[in-house]
Protein backbone atom coordinates (compact mmCIF):
# COMPACT_ATOMS: atom_id res chain seq x y z
CA UNK A 1 0.00 0.00 0.00
CA UNK A 2 1.34 3.28 -1.11
CA UNK A 3 2.37 5.69 1.90
CA UNK A 4 1.15 9.33 1.40
CA UNK A 5 2.03 12.99 3.10
CA UNK A 6 -1.23 14.79 4.27
CA UNK A 7 -1.00 18.40 5.73
CA UNK A 8 -3.53 19.75 7.73
CA UNK A 9 -2.13 23.19 8.78
CA UNK A 10 -5.42 24.05 10.88
CA UNK A 11 -4.27 21.45 13.30
CA UNK A 12 -1.13 22.66 14.04
CA UNK A 13 -0.28 23.76 17.54
CA UNK A 14 2.96 25.30 16.95
CA UNK A 15 4.10 22.55 19.36
CA UNK A 16 7.65 22.83 17.19
CA UNK A 17 8.48 18.92 17.45
CA UNK A 18 8.29 18.81 14.00
CA UNK A 19 11.52 21.48 13.73
CA UNK A 20 13.05 19.53 16.49
CA UNK A 21 12.85 15.87 14.54
CA UNK A 22 13.68 17.88 10.91
CA UNK A 23 16.96 18.49 12.44
CA UNK A 24 17.97 14.96 13.37
CA UNK A 25 16.90 13.76 9.57
CA UNK A 26 20.29 12.03 7.76
CA UNK A 27 20.74 13.91 5.12
CA UNK A 28 20.98 17.56 6.45
CA UNK A 29 21.78 16.33 10.04
CA UNK A 30 21.71 19.49 12.68
CA UNK A 31 19.61 21.41 10.15
CA UNK A 32 15.60 21.75 10.01
CA UNK A 33 13.95 22.30 7.08
CA UNK A 34 11.10 22.15 7.60
CA UNK A 35 9.19 25.99 7.79
CA UNK A 36 6.55 26.94 11.02
CA UNK A 37 5.06 30.21 9.74
CA UNK A 38 3.36 32.47 12.94
CA UNK A 39 0.94 34.06 11.81
CA UNK A 40 -1.27 36.60 13.10
CA UNK A 41 -4.83 36.62 12.73
CA UNK A 42 -7.61 38.88 13.84
CA UNK A 43 -8.89 36.63 16.39
CA UNK A 44 -5.77 34.25 17.09
CA UNK A 45 -2.53 33.46 16.41
CA UNK A 46 -2.28 30.74 14.21
CA UNK A 47 1.05 28.18 13.28
CA UNK A 48 1.43 26.26 10.27
CA UNK A 49 4.25 24.11 9.11
CA UNK A 50 5.23 23.64 5.52
CA UNK A 51 7.06 21.26 3.90
CA UNK A 52 8.26 20.16 0.26
CA UNK A 53 4.79 19.27 -1.57
CA UNK A 54 7.15 17.17 -3.80
CA UNK A 55 5.89 18.65 -7.23
CA UNK A 56 4.75 16.04 -10.17
CA UNK A 57 6.75 19.12 -12.59
CA UNK A 58 8.63 20.70 -10.09
CA UNK A 59 8.71 24.61 -10.63
CA UNK A 60 12.37 24.20 -8.51
CA UNK A 61 13.70 22.15 -10.70
CA UNK A 62 12.05 23.84 -13.92
CA UNK A 63 13.86 27.34 -13.00
CA UNK A 64 17.33 26.21 -12.11
CA UNK A 65 20.09 26.98 -13.87
CA UNK A 66 22.58 24.21 -13.03
CA UNK A 67 20.04 21.00 -13.64
CA UNK A 68 20.58 20.71 -9.38
CA UNK A 69 16.70 19.65 -8.52
CA UNK A 70 16.23 15.89 -9.20
CA UNK A 71 13.38 13.94 -8.50
CA UNK A 72 13.47 9.97 -7.68
CA UNK A 73 11.93 7.73 -9.25
CA UNK A 74 8.96 7.46 -6.15
CA UNK A 75 7.89 11.20 -6.83
CA UNK A 76 10.53 12.99 -4.09
CA UNK A 77 12.01 16.11 -5.31
CA UNK A 78 15.65 15.90 -3.83
CA UNK A 79 17.53 18.94 -2.38
CA UNK A 80 20.14 20.30 -4.74
CA UNK A 81 22.55 18.36 -5.72
CA UNK A 82 26.20 19.52 -4.20
CA UNK A 83 28.49 19.08 -7.02
CA UNK A 84 26.20 21.10 -9.19
CA UNK A 85 23.97 24.20 -6.63
CA UNK A 86 25.22 27.52 -7.84
CA UNK A 87 23.68 28.84 -5.35
CA UNK A 88 21.04 31.37 -7.60
CA UNK A 89 18.48 31.78 -5.55
CA UNK A 90 16.03 31.21 -8.35
CA UNK A 91 14.02 28.06 -6.78
CA UNK A 92 14.10 29.65 -3.38
CA UNK A 93 11.81 32.81 -5.06
CA UNK A 94 10.61 30.72 -8.11
CA UNK A 95 8.71 27.85 -5.76
CA UNK A 96 4.92 28.73 -5.02
CA UNK A 97 4.88 26.80 -1.68
CA UNK A 98 7.82 28.82 -0.45
CA UNK A 99 9.90 25.80 0.40
CA UNK A 100 13.74 25.80 -0.49
CA UNK A 101 16.20 27.30 1.87
CA UNK A 102 19.39 29.17 0.67
CA UNK A 103 22.35 28.63 2.79
CA UNK A 104 25.03 31.58 1.99
CA UNK A 105 27.47 30.06 4.10
CA UNK A 106 27.27 26.91 2.08
CA UNK A 107 26.21 28.82 -0.89
CA UNK A 108 24.12 26.31 -1.72
CA UNK A 109 20.21 25.79 -2.08
CA UNK A 110 18.49 22.82 0.35
CA UNK A 111 15.08 21.98 1.37
CA UNK A 112 12.96 18.52 2.63
CA UNK A 113 13.38 15.97 0.69
CA UNK A 114 10.61 13.97 2.67
CA UNK A 115 13.70 12.20 4.73
CA UNK A 116 14.88 10.23 1.61
CA UNK A 117 16.71 8.17 3.82
CA UNK A 118 13.85 7.13 6.12
CA UNK A 119 10.85 7.08 3.58
CA UNK A 120 12.84 5.07 0.51
CA UNK A 121 12.88 2.01 3.51
CA UNK A 122 9.23 2.42 4.33
CA UNK A 123 9.84 4.18 7.27
CA UNK A 124 8.16 8.01 8.21
CA UNK A 125 9.29 11.04 8.02
CA UNK A 126 11.12 12.66 11.03
CA UNK A 127 8.61 15.35 11.38
CA UNK A 128 5.36 13.04 10.54
CA UNK A 129 6.10 10.81 13.02
CA UNK A 130 6.66 12.94 16.04
CA UNK A 131 3.47 15.32 15.00
CA UNK A 132 1.19 15.00 18.48
CA UNK A 133 -1.80 16.74 16.55
CA UNK A 134 -1.69 15.27 12.69
CA UNK A 135 -1.18 18.11 11.35
CA UNK A 136 1.73 16.25 9.58
CA UNK A 137 1.00 12.55 9.04
CA UNK A 138 2.47 10.17 6.53
CA UNK A 139 -0.29 7.05 6.02
CA UNK A 140 -2.71 4.98 3.31
CA UNK A 141 -5.25 6.93 1.64
CA UNK A 142 -6.99 3.95 3.12
CA UNK A 143 -6.25 4.88 6.34
CA UNK A 144 -6.26 8.52 6.06
CA UNK A 145 -9.89 7.85 5.17
CA UNK A 146 -10.92 5.61 7.89
CA UNK A 147 -10.00 7.84 10.40
CA UNK A 148 -9.51 11.11 9.69
CA UNK A 149 -12.19 14.17 8.54
CA UNK A 150 -11.83 16.08 5.60
CA UNK A 151 -10.87 14.83 2.27
CA UNK A 152 -6.83 15.08 0.08
CA UNK A 153 -6.16 17.51 -2.41
CA UNK A 154 -3.49 17.76 -4.02
CA UNK A 155 -3.98 19.98 -7.14
CA UNK A 156 -3.28 23.67 -6.25
CA UNK A 157 -3.57 26.86 -8.64
CA UNK A 158 -1.68 29.77 -8.56
CA UNK A 159 -2.85 31.94 -10.97
CA UNK A 160 -2.64 30.42 -14.68
CA UNK A 161 -0.30 27.85 -13.08
CA UNK A 162 -1.69 24.79 -11.89
CA UNK A 163 0.40 22.32 -9.32
CA UNK A 164 0.13 19.09 -8.74
CA UNK A 165 2.03 17.06 -5.67
CA UNK A 166 2.45 13.65 -4.23
CA UNK A 167 1.78 15.67 -0.41
CA UNK A 168 -1.69 16.10 0.19
CA UNK A 169 -3.60 19.28 2.07
CA UNK A 170 -6.56 18.31 3.46
CA UNK A 171 -10.05 20.70 3.23
CA UNK A 172 -13.26 20.21 3.66
CA UNK A 173 -15.37 18.17 1.17
CA UNK A 174 -16.13 18.61 -1.87
CA UNK A 175 -12.73 20.74 -2.92
CA UNK A 176 -10.97 19.12 -5.23
CA UNK A 177 -8.60 22.17 -6.27
CA UNK A 178 -7.37 24.94 -3.96
CA UNK A 179 -7.27 28.35 -5.89
CA UNK A 180 -4.91 29.95 -3.78
CA UNK A 181 -5.44 34.29 -4.06
CA UNK A 182 -3.68 36.28 -1.77
CA UNK A 183 -5.47 36.71 1.86
CA UNK A 184 -4.03 38.27 4.90
CA UNK A 185 -4.59 37.25 8.63
CA UNK A 186 -8.08 39.90 8.47
CA UNK A 187 -9.12 37.65 5.47
CA UNK A 188 -9.04 40.94 3.52
CA UNK A 189 -6.88 41.27 0.26
CA UNK A 190 -3.12 42.19 0.69
CA UNK A 191 -1.61 43.87 3.53
CA UNK A 192 0.57 43.28 6.26
CA UNK A 193 -0.07 40.93 9.57
CA UNK A 194 -1.62 42.50 12.45
CA UNK A 195 1.41 44.74 14.10
CA UNK A 196 3.68 43.11 16.21
CA UNK A 197 2.54 43.88 20.16
CA UNK A 198 6.10 42.29 21.94
CA UNK A 199 3.73 40.47 24.65
CA UNK A 200 1.64 38.86 22.54
CA UNK A 201 1.71 34.81 21.74
CA UNK A 202 2.88 35.35 18.19
CA UNK A 203 5.62 37.46 19.64
CA UNK A 204 6.54 35.12 21.95
CA UNK A 205 6.21 31.96 19.26
CA UNK A 206 8.24 34.25 17.03
CA UNK A 207 10.90 34.80 19.57
CA UNK A 208 10.66 38.57 18.68
CA UNK B 1 17.01 8.80 -10.24
CA UNK B 2 14.67 9.48 -12.96
CA UNK B 3 13.86 12.22 -15.13
CA UNK B 4 10.84 14.45 -14.67
CA UNK B 5 7.84 13.49 -16.32
CA UNK B 6 7.33 15.71 -19.40
CA UNK B 7 3.97 17.42 -18.88
CA UNK B 8 2.14 19.11 -21.96
CA UNK B 9 3.95 22.74 -22.12
CA UNK B 10 3.18 25.54 -24.02
CA UNK B 11 5.34 27.08 -26.96
CA UNK B 12 8.14 27.73 -26.08
CA UNK B 13 8.63 25.65 -22.95
CA UNK B 14 11.23 23.47 -21.75
CA UNK B 15 11.64 20.33 -20.11
CA UNK B 16 14.07 19.51 -17.35
CA UNK B 17 16.77 17.81 -18.07
CA UNK B 18 16.95 14.76 -17.20
CA UNK B 19 19.01 12.90 -14.26
CA UNK B 20 22.22 12.58 -16.31
CA UNK B 21 21.98 16.45 -16.86
CA UNK B 22 22.04 16.39 -20.77
CA UNK B 23 19.09 18.84 -21.51
CA UNK B 24 15.90 17.44 -22.58
CA UNK B 25 15.05 20.31 -25.00
CA UNK B 26 17.37 22.58 -24.41
CA UNK B 27 16.55 25.59 -26.56
CA UNK B 28 13.18 25.34 -26.22
CA UNK B 29 12.44 25.45 -29.68
CA UNK B 30 8.69 27.22 -30.14
CA UNK B 31 6.43 24.74 -32.64
CA UNK B 32 4.61 27.27 -34.62
CA UNK B 33 1.12 26.34 -35.14
CA UNK B 34 0.43 23.77 -38.01
CA UNK B 35 3.57 21.89 -36.73
CA UNK B 36 6.00 24.05 -38.13
CA UNK B 37 9.22 25.20 -36.78
CA UNK B 38 10.66 28.62 -36.41
CA UNK B 39 13.57 29.31 -39.44
CA UNK B 40 16.24 29.84 -36.31
CA UNK B 41 18.40 26.72 -35.84
CA UNK B 42 17.18 24.34 -33.11
CA UNK B 43 19.00 23.58 -30.15
CA UNK B 44 20.41 20.45 -31.61
CA UNK B 45 21.45 21.70 -34.99
CA UNK B 46 23.33 24.51 -32.74
CA UNK B 47 25.01 22.07 -30.32
CA UNK B 48 26.28 19.95 -33.47
CA UNK B 49 27.44 22.89 -34.65
CA UNK B 50 29.34 23.73 -31.24
CA UNK B 51 30.33 20.45 -31.02
CA UNK B 52 31.99 20.27 -34.27
CA UNK B 53 33.52 23.60 -33.76
CA UNK B 54 35.59 22.25 -30.93
CA UNK B 55 36.68 19.72 -32.70
CA UNK B 56 38.34 21.21 -35.41
CA UNK B 57 39.72 24.20 -33.05
CA UNK B 58 41.43 21.39 -30.94
CA UNK B 59 42.82 19.11 -34.48
CA UNK B 60 43.71 22.36 -35.80
CA UNK B 61 45.53 23.08 -31.68
CA UNK B 62 47.10 19.61 -31.91
CA UNK B 63 48.23 20.28 -35.98
CA UNK B 64 49.93 23.63 -34.95
CA UNK B 65 50.71 23.25 -31.12
CA UNK B 66 53.11 19.85 -32.37
CA UNK B 67 54.48 21.98 -35.36
CA UNK B 68 52.61 20.03 -37.89
CA UNK B 69 52.42 16.49 -36.11
CA UNK B 70 56.60 17.14 -35.85
CA UNK B 71 56.12 16.92 -32.40
CA UNK B 72 53.53 14.58 -31.85
CA UNK B 73 54.44 10.96 -30.30
CA UNK B 74 52.06 8.86 -32.67
CA UNK B 75 52.36 5.99 -29.15
CA UNK B 76 49.76 8.92 -27.78
CA UNK B 77 47.06 8.86 -30.69
CA UNK B 78 44.63 7.39 -28.77
CA UNK B 79 45.11 10.16 -25.68
CA UNK B 80 44.88 12.65 -28.58
CA UNK B 81 42.00 11.03 -29.95
CA UNK B 82 39.49 10.04 -27.04
CA UNK B 83 40.67 13.46 -26.06
CA UNK B 84 38.93 15.71 -29.46
CA UNK B 85 36.27 13.55 -28.89
CA UNK B 86 35.44 13.84 -25.45
CA UNK B 87 35.89 18.07 -26.04
CA UNK B 88 33.31 17.65 -28.84
CA UNK B 89 31.15 15.98 -26.77
CA UNK B 90 31.41 18.71 -23.75
CA UNK B 91 31.09 21.14 -26.12
CA UNK B 92 27.84 19.48 -26.87
CA UNK B 93 26.31 18.85 -23.82
CA UNK B 94 27.16 22.77 -22.61
CA UNK B 95 26.13 24.46 -25.58
CA UNK B 96 22.36 22.77 -25.22
CA UNK B 97 22.73 23.46 -21.22
CA UNK B 98 23.04 27.02 -22.03
CA UNK B 99 19.95 26.84 -23.82
CA UNK B 100 17.97 26.48 -21.22
CA UNK B 101 15.95 29.41 -20.37
CA UNK B 102 17.35 29.87 -17.14
CA UNK B 103 20.84 28.89 -17.78
CA UNK B 104 20.73 31.43 -20.24
CA UNK B 105 19.95 34.39 -18.87
CA UNK B 106 22.51 33.85 -16.01
CA UNK B 107 25.06 33.51 -18.64
CA UNK B 108 24.48 36.79 -20.40
CA UNK B 109 23.72 38.54 -17.11
CA UNK B 110 27.14 37.77 -15.57
CA UNK B 111 28.73 38.22 -18.37
CA UNK B 112 27.10 41.76 -18.77
CA UNK B 113 27.85 42.57 -15.18
CA UNK B 114 31.25 41.84 -15.21
CA UNK B 115 32.59 43.23 -18.35
CA UNK B 116 30.26 46.65 -17.48
CA UNK B 117 33.21 48.87 -18.11
CA UNK B 118 32.05 51.01 -14.94
CA UNK B 119 32.90 48.16 -13.13
CA UNK B 120 35.49 45.86 -14.70
CA UNK B 121 38.79 46.42 -12.74
CA UNK B 122 36.99 45.82 -9.32
CA UNK B 123 35.43 42.98 -10.80
CA UNK B 124 38.43 41.79 -11.85
CA UNK B 125 39.95 42.04 -8.69
CA UNK B 126 36.62 40.56 -7.11
CA UNK B 127 37.21 37.37 -9.73
CA UNK B 128 40.46 37.30 -8.11
CA UNK B 129 39.30 36.20 -4.62
CA UNK B 130 36.83 34.45 -5.96
CA UNK B 131 38.63 32.29 -7.63
CA UNK B 132 41.29 31.55 -4.68
CA UNK B 133 38.58 30.98 -2.36
CA UNK B 134 36.23 28.90 -4.39
CA UNK B 135 38.77 27.19 -7.08
CA UNK B 136 41.69 26.96 -5.77
CA UNK B 137 40.93 26.18 -1.75
CA UNK B 138 37.19 25.57 -2.26
CA UNK B 139 36.36 27.03 1.50
CA UNK B 140 32.81 26.20 0.24
CA UNK B 141 32.71 23.02 0.06
CA UNK B 142 35.05 23.19 3.45
CA UNK B 143 32.33 24.52 5.49
CA UNK B 144 29.82 22.00 3.71
CA UNK B 145 31.49 19.26 5.52
CA UNK B 146 35.68 18.82 5.87
CA UNK B 147 35.64 15.23 4.93
CA UNK B 148 34.22 15.64 1.89
CA UNK B 149 36.11 19.09 1.15
CA UNK B 150 39.23 16.92 2.02
CA UNK B 151 38.16 13.91 -0.51
CA UNK B 152 37.05 16.97 -3.16
CA UNK B 153 40.12 18.48 -2.91
CA UNK B 154 42.26 16.12 -3.66
CA UNK B 155 40.37 14.57 -6.10
CA UNK B 156 40.36 17.89 -8.48
CA UNK B 157 43.96 18.98 -7.79
CA UNK B 158 45.03 15.23 -8.75
CA UNK B 159 43.20 15.22 -11.70
CA UNK B 160 43.67 18.73 -12.60
CA UNK B 161 47.55 18.09 -12.18
CA UNK B 162 47.61 14.90 -14.37
CA UNK B 163 45.29 16.50 -16.70
CA UNK B 164 48.09 19.26 -16.82
CA UNK B 165 50.74 17.17 -17.92
CA UNK B 166 49.18 14.29 -19.42
CA UNK B 167 47.03 17.01 -22.39
CA UNK B 168 50.19 18.53 -23.45
CA UNK B 169 52.08 15.59 -24.41
CA UNK B 170 49.56 13.83 -25.91
CA UNK B 171 48.93 16.48 -28.47
CA UNK B 172 52.39 16.87 -28.85
CA UNK B 173 52.55 20.37 -27.36
CA UNK B 174 55.11 19.20 -24.62
CA UNK B 175 58.24 17.33 -25.32
CA UNK B 176 60.89 15.73 -23.40
CA UNK B 177 64.61 15.47 -24.97
CA UNK B 178 68.27 14.74 -23.56
CA UNK B 179 70.79 17.45 -24.67
CA UNK B 180 72.46 16.51 -27.96
CA UNK B 181 75.37 17.10 -26.10
CA UNK B 182 74.72 15.37 -22.30
CA UNK B 183 73.05 12.48 -21.63
CA UNK B 184 72.74 14.06 -17.78
CA UNK B 185 70.86 16.73 -18.93
CA UNK B 186 67.10 17.49 -19.92
CA UNK B 187 65.51 19.89 -22.27
CA UNK B 188 62.03 20.30 -21.97
CA UNK B 189 60.09 21.82 -25.32
CA UNK B 190 56.88 23.82 -25.45
CA UNK B 191 55.56 23.94 -29.10
CA UNK B 192 58.87 23.72 -30.29
CA UNK B 193 60.72 26.60 -27.99
CA UNK B 194 62.89 25.30 -25.56
CA UNK B 195 61.33 26.54 -21.66
CA UNK B 196 63.33 24.50 -19.35
CA UNK B 197 66.64 22.58 -19.19
CA UNK B 198 67.42 20.49 -15.89
CA UNK B 199 69.87 17.96 -14.87
CA UNK B 200 68.43 13.89 -14.63
CA UNK B 201 68.88 14.02 -11.08
CA UNK B 202 67.74 17.34 -9.80
CA UNK B 203 64.56 17.82 -7.91
CA UNK B 204 63.02 19.27 -10.70
CA UNK B 205 63.65 16.03 -12.78
CA UNK B 206 62.58 13.71 -9.49
CA UNK B 207 59.00 15.74 -9.99
CA UNK B 208 58.63 16.03 -13.30
CA UNK B 209 58.84 12.65 -13.83
CA UNK B 210 56.62 12.22 -11.79
CA UNK B 211 54.32 14.51 -11.77
CA UNK B 212 51.71 11.70 -12.68
CA UNK B 213 52.83 9.48 -10.22
CA UNK B 214 52.20 12.44 -7.54
CA UNK B 215 48.53 12.81 -9.30
CA UNK B 216 47.71 9.59 -8.62
CA UNK B 217 48.83 9.12 -5.29
CA UNK B 218 46.50 12.53 -4.39
CA UNK B 219 43.68 11.00 -6.01
CA UNK B 220 44.12 7.29 -4.36
CA UNK B 221 44.13 9.53 -0.96
CA UNK B 222 40.95 11.40 -2.44
CA UNK B 223 38.81 8.59 -2.82
CA UNK B 224 39.92 6.46 0.12
CA UNK B 225 38.03 9.80 1.89
CA UNK B 226 35.19 9.82 -0.31
CA UNK B 227 34.48 6.31 0.32
CA UNK B 228 35.18 6.59 3.84
CA UNK B 229 32.35 9.26 4.32
CA UNK B 230 29.83 7.22 1.93
CA UNK B 231 30.34 4.57 3.93
CA UNK B 232 29.72 6.23 7.29
CA UNK B 233 27.07 9.18 6.13
CA UNK B 234 23.76 7.62 6.35
CA UNK B 235 22.53 10.30 4.28
CA UNK B 236 25.08 10.12 1.13
CA UNK B 237 24.07 6.18 2.23
CA UNK B 238 20.27 6.92 1.11
CA UNK B 239 20.76 9.09 -2.13
CA UNK B 240 23.91 7.45 -3.73
CA UNK B 241 23.86 5.71 -6.99
CA UNK B 242 26.29 3.46 -8.53
CA UNK B 243 26.17 5.26 -12.09
CA UNK B 244 26.15 8.50 -10.80
CA UNK B 245 28.47 8.70 -7.53
CA UNK B 246 30.51 5.57 -7.27
CA UNK B 247 31.29 4.76 -11.11
CA UNK B 248 33.12 8.04 -11.15
CA UNK B 249 35.38 7.13 -8.45
CA UNK B 250 35.69 3.84 -9.62
CA UNK B 251 36.95 5.34 -13.16
CA UNK B 252 39.13 7.43 -11.30
CA UNK B 253 40.68 4.30 -8.67
CA UNK B 254 41.49 2.40 -12.21
CA UNK B 255 43.40 5.19 -13.56
CA UNK B 256 45.48 6.16 -11.00
CA UNK B 257 46.08 2.69 -9.82
CA UNK B 258 47.36 1.63 -13.17
CA UNK B 259 49.23 4.35 -13.68
CA UNK B 260 51.19 3.59 -10.57
CA UNK B 261 51.55 0.45 -11.50
CA UNK B 262 53.34 1.32 -14.76
CA UNK B 263 56.04 3.57 -12.23
CA UNK B 264 56.22 0.05 -10.12
CA UNK B 265 56.82 -1.98 -12.93
CA UNK B 266 59.45 0.03 -14.45
CA UNK B 267 61.13 1.03 -11.74
CA UNK B 268 61.06 -1.99 -8.79
CA UNK B 269 59.92 -4.98 -11.72
CA UNK B 270 62.24 -4.20 -14.30
CA UNK B 271 59.59 -3.68 -17.32
CA UNK B 272 57.49 -6.92 -15.85
CA UNK B 273 54.17 -6.98 -17.68
CA UNK B 274 54.71 -2.89 -18.92
CA UNK B 275 52.79 -3.90 -21.89
CA UNK B 276 50.01 -5.29 -20.83
CA UNK B 277 49.67 -2.38 -18.01
CA UNK B 278 50.51 0.39 -20.58
CA UNK B 279 47.45 -0.70 -22.83
CA UNK B 280 45.60 -1.27 -19.50
CA UNK B 281 46.03 2.37 -18.47
CA UNK B 282 45.36 3.46 -21.66
CA UNK B 283 41.92 2.28 -21.56
CA UNK B 284 40.74 3.59 -18.25
CA UNK B 285 42.03 6.98 -19.30
CA UNK B 286 40.04 6.85 -22.43
CA UNK B 287 36.73 5.81 -20.45
CA UNK B 288 37.07 8.65 -18.40
CA UNK B 289 37.80 11.05 -21.07
CA UNK B 290 34.52 9.97 -22.83
CA UNK B 291 33.03 9.27 -19.58
CA UNK B 292 33.26 12.94 -18.67
CA UNK B 293 30.93 14.84 -20.84
CA UNK B 294 28.40 12.48 -19.60
CA UNK B 295 28.14 11.58 -16.07
CA UNK B 296 29.03 13.45 -12.77
CA UNK B 297 32.71 15.06 -13.94
CA UNK B 298 30.67 17.57 -16.29
CA UNK B 299 30.25 19.74 -12.83
CA UNK B 300 33.40 20.61 -13.31
CA UNK B 301 32.36 22.87 -16.51
CA UNK B 302 29.06 24.13 -15.11
CA UNK B 303 30.44 24.80 -11.81
CA UNK B 304 32.23 28.02 -13.09
CA UNK B 305 28.92 29.83 -13.42
CA UNK B 306 28.72 30.23 -9.63
CA UNK B 307 30.80 33.03 -10.36
CA UNK B 308 28.12 34.45 -12.91
CA UNK B 309 25.75 34.39 -10.22
CA UNK B 310 27.83 36.28 -7.88
CA UNK B 311 28.45 39.29 -10.41
CA UNK B 312 24.52 38.89 -10.48
CA UNK B 313 23.95 39.34 -7.09
CA UNK B 314 26.08 42.07 -6.76
CA UNK B 315 24.27 44.16 -9.45
CA UNK B 316 21.32 42.70 -8.31
CA UNK B 317 22.18 44.19 -4.49
CA UNK B 318 23.29 47.24 -6.25
CA UNK B 319 20.09 48.20 -7.29
CA UNK B 320 16.52 48.14 -5.81
CA UNK B 321 15.35 45.68 -3.97
CA UNK B 322 12.25 43.24 -4.59
CA UNK B 323 9.04 44.30 -2.17
CA UNK B 324 6.61 41.52 -1.20
CA UNK B 325 3.17 42.96 -2.54
CA UNK B 326 1.56 40.82 0.44
CA UNK B 327 3.90 42.06 3.52
CA UNK B 328 6.01 44.73 1.90
CA UNK B 329 9.04 43.23 3.32
CA UNK B 330 12.14 43.22 0.89
CA UNK B 331 12.96 39.79 -0.48
CA UNK B 332 15.87 40.17 -2.59
CA UNK B 333 16.79 42.06 -5.87
CA UNK B 334 14.21 43.75 -8.22
CA UNK B 335 16.70 42.92 -11.09
CA UNK B 336 16.30 39.18 -10.11
CA UNK B 337 12.27 38.78 -9.84
CA UNK B 338 11.50 40.64 -12.87
CA UNK B 339 14.14 38.15 -14.95
CA UNK B 340 12.84 35.55 -13.20
CA UNK B 341 10.12 36.32 -14.64
CA UNK B 342 10.82 36.60 -17.84
CA UNK B 343 12.38 32.98 -17.76
CA UNK B 344 8.90 31.64 -16.09
CA UNK B 345 7.26 32.93 -19.40
CA UNK B 346 10.04 31.66 -21.71
CA UNK B 347 9.24 28.45 -19.58
CA UNK B 348 5.37 28.55 -19.94
CA UNK B 349 4.95 29.14 -15.95
CA UNK B 350 2.14 31.13 -15.93
CA UNK B 351 1.54 32.95 -12.06
CA UNK B 352 -0.38 36.03 -13.28
CA UNK B 353 -3.51 36.15 -10.91
CA UNK B 354 -6.81 36.87 -11.75
CA UNK B 355 -6.58 40.23 -9.83
CA UNK B 356 -3.75 41.89 -12.14
CA UNK B 357 -1.01 41.09 -9.39
CA UNK B 358 1.68 38.49 -9.87
CA UNK B 359 2.39 35.38 -7.87
CA UNK B 360 6.23 35.63 -8.23
CA UNK B 361 5.84 39.51 -6.26
CA UNK B 362 4.78 37.26 -3.28
CA UNK B 363 7.69 36.52 -0.39
CA UNK B 364 8.28 32.90 0.37
CA UNK B 365 6.99 33.35 4.09
CA UNK B 366 3.92 35.19 2.75
CA UNK B 367 3.52 31.90 0.57
CA UNK B 368 3.32 29.46 3.25
CA UNK B 369 1.77 32.11 5.61
CA UNK B 370 -1.35 32.44 2.62
CA UNK B 371 -1.60 28.69 2.39
CA UNK B 372 -2.04 27.92 5.72
CA UNK B 373 -4.67 30.86 6.02
CA UNK B 374 -6.60 29.62 2.99
CA UNK B 375 -6.82 26.53 4.42
CA UNK B 376 -7.53 27.45 7.56
CA UNK B 377 -10.77 29.74 6.15
CA UNK B 378 -11.97 26.92 4.44
CA UNK B 379 -12.67 24.69 7.45
CA UNK B 380 -13.66 27.69 9.51
CA UNK B 381 -16.77 28.40 5.95
CA UNK B 382 -17.48 24.33 6.82
CA UNK B 383 -17.84 24.58 10.54
CA UNK B 384 -19.88 28.09 10.58
CA UNK B 385 -21.86 26.44 7.41
CA UNK B 386 -22.55 23.32 9.47
CA UNK B 387 -23.83 25.01 12.57
CA UNK B 388 -25.95 27.06 10.36
CA UNK B 389 -27.81 23.92 9.46
CA UNK B 390 -27.77 22.58 12.96
CA UNK B 391 -29.32 25.50 14.57
CA UNK B 392 -31.92 26.38 12.16
S1 LIG C 1 7.12 22.38 -3.30
FE1 LIG C 1 8.63 23.79 -4.12
S2 LIG C 1 10.59 22.89 -3.54
FE2 LIG C 1 9.06 21.27 -3.35
S3 LIG C 1 9.07 20.24 -5.36
FE3 LIG C 1 7.47 21.81 -5.45
S4 LIG C 1 8.51 23.58 -6.34
FE4 LIG C 1 10.13 22.20 -5.63
S1 LIG D 1 19.95 27.77 -5.87
FE1 LIG D 1 20.90 25.89 -6.67
S2 LIG D 1 19.22 24.44 -6.82
FE2 LIG D 1 18.29 26.47 -6.62
S3 LIG D 1 17.92 27.15 -8.71
FE3 LIG D 1 19.93 27.95 -8.12
S4 LIG D 1 21.39 26.41 -8.79
FE4 LIG D 1 19.39 25.44 -8.83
Amino acid sequence: MELNFFVDYHRCIGCQACVQACQECDTHRGVSMIHLETIRRADSVQTAPQVCMHCADPICARVCPADAIKKTPDGVVQSSLKPRCIGCTNCVIACPFGVPRYTVEVDQMMKCDMCYDRTSIGKKPMCATVCPSGALSYTTLDDFRRDRRGTPVNEWVFGGETVRTRVFVVVPPPTEQMLIQLTTAAGGGAGPDTPADRDDVASLLEGR
Amino acid sequence: MQSLPTSPRPPGSVGVSPADGSARHAGGTPTLPGGMTPARPGPFTFSTACSLGAGIVMLLGIWFGSRGLRDFDSALVWYAGASVFSGMGIAYRYSMWLQRPPTRLYWRRGWQFFLNPARLAWNSGRLAGLFWDNFVLQRFIERRAPLRWGAHWLISWGCLLAAAVTFPLSFGWLRFETAPDSQEIYYCYLSGIRVLAFPTDSFVALVLFHVLDIAAVMVLAGISLSLVRRALDRGALSVQQFANDLFPLVLLFAVSITGLMLTVSSHVLHGTHHGFLSQFHAITVIMTLMYLPFGKFFHVFQRPAQLGVRFYKDAGAAGEPARCIRCGEEFGSRLHVEDLKLVQAQLGIHYEMPDGTHYQDVCPPCRRKNLALIQDGMWRAASLASEERTHG
